[in-house]
């Protein structure tokens, strides 16, 4: 596993307050996590201090699984 | 006690707003108050020195977005993130709905009802992080009754009240309130303007017989923000001696 996905799924089981194995890299944060819209929009929040970066509302919506938050995250820092 | 919390208060530069920000400071918080000349933040940093509170004025026009930004993040790097936000700043652009410009329905929109959109949101990530915040918003009595003269004022104040309903159930789940204080008439230069004879005849018409005080207004923002308004959000609490029962 990258480090760049340890840091992202480490973030995911906090804000959202699921086991590890739960966040499997094409689970859903909403359908299979539970997330709800403001704990998606927490973890937007949290993945830019972790990564020091800003990510535009309009990329923030398509982010909803672990790949998809990591493909993002490697694409733009 | 609201010791060494973060609190900002829009339009504290005098009245209500000055209240405000001198009562939470008696409480222990470090008050940040804003005003919209330099002149205004000094004296606001004067008199909270004065009163050996923490925390100083800030100059800001809250109707500028950039500005807003650049002060908050100033905030929080110099005190912390603000945990208490009060939305106090306001003013009239009073005229019969027949006579008034666009200019002055969209001043009082963009300073009295935006201004809390903005204000809030940017202050929402901190409190977010800090898992608790209250919001208290000022707004009026006419925005519940209703006044001739000031349809956009009135639509202003009344939009605060729908705002901070939905906002409360928005970040509820995350330990933060929005409530809403309806001030009646208070004694300030706001309604000072008034003619002598329109506040005598208002007094009368209120039950406890007088105008209220800005310090009225002051502790209700404080009941809120403290320990006594944990378990309020949502709701609007009318501080106006009787003068309307909703």
């Amino acid at each position: 596993m990258s480090d760049i996905q340890e840091r992202v799924k480490k973030i995911v089981v906090e804000q959202l307050g699921v086991e590890e194995d739960q966040v499997t890299a094409d689970a859903s944060f909403v359908d299979d996590l539970g997330a709800d819209s403001l704990d998606t929009v927490e973890l937007v929040m949290a993945l830019e201090e972790e990564f020091d970066c800003e990510i535009p509302d309009e990329e923030a919506e398509k982010i909803s699984t672990l790949a998809q938050a990591v493909a993002y995250v490697e694409a733009n820092l | 006690m609201l010791t060494n919390q973060v609190a900002l208060v829009t339009g504290a530069s005098r009245g209500i707003g000055k209240a405000i920000a001198l009562d939470l400071a008696a409480q222990g918080a470090i008050v940040i108050g804003t005003a919209t000349s330099e002149n205004g933040a000094q004296a606001i940093s004067d008199y909270l020195k004065e009163a050996g509170a923490k925390g100083r004025g800030a100059c800001l026009n809250v109707t500028e977005p950039e500005m807003i930004t650049e002060v908050l993040s100033a905030i929080t790097k110099e005190f912390g993130t603000p945990t208490i936000l009060v939305n106090n700043a306001g003013i009239t652009r009073d005229n019969l709905l027949m006579r008034m410009k666009d200019e002055e329905w969209d001043d009082i929109i963009q300073t009295n009802l935006n201004s809390v959109f903005r204000m809030s949101k940017a202050c929402l990530r901190g409190m977010m992080k800090a898992k608790g915040g209250r919001i208290i918003n000022i707004a009026s009595v006419v925005g519940v009754m209703g006044n001739a003269g000031q349809t956009n004022y009135a639509a202003a104040k009344a939009g605060i009240i729908g705002f901070s309903k939905s906002l409360a159930r928005e970040v509820g789940a995350r330990n933060i309130t929005v409530n809403t204080i309806a001030p009646g008439f208070i004694d300030t230069d706001m309604t000072k303007a008034l003619p002598e004879e329109q506040r005598e005849a208002l007094a009368k018409q209120i039950p406890l017989q007088c105008l209220g005080q800005p310090e009225d207004i002051a502790k209700s923002v404080t009941f809120l923000a403290g320990e006594g308004g944990a378990y309020i959000t949502g709701q609007t609490l009318n501080v106006n001696g009787g003068m309307y029962m909703v």
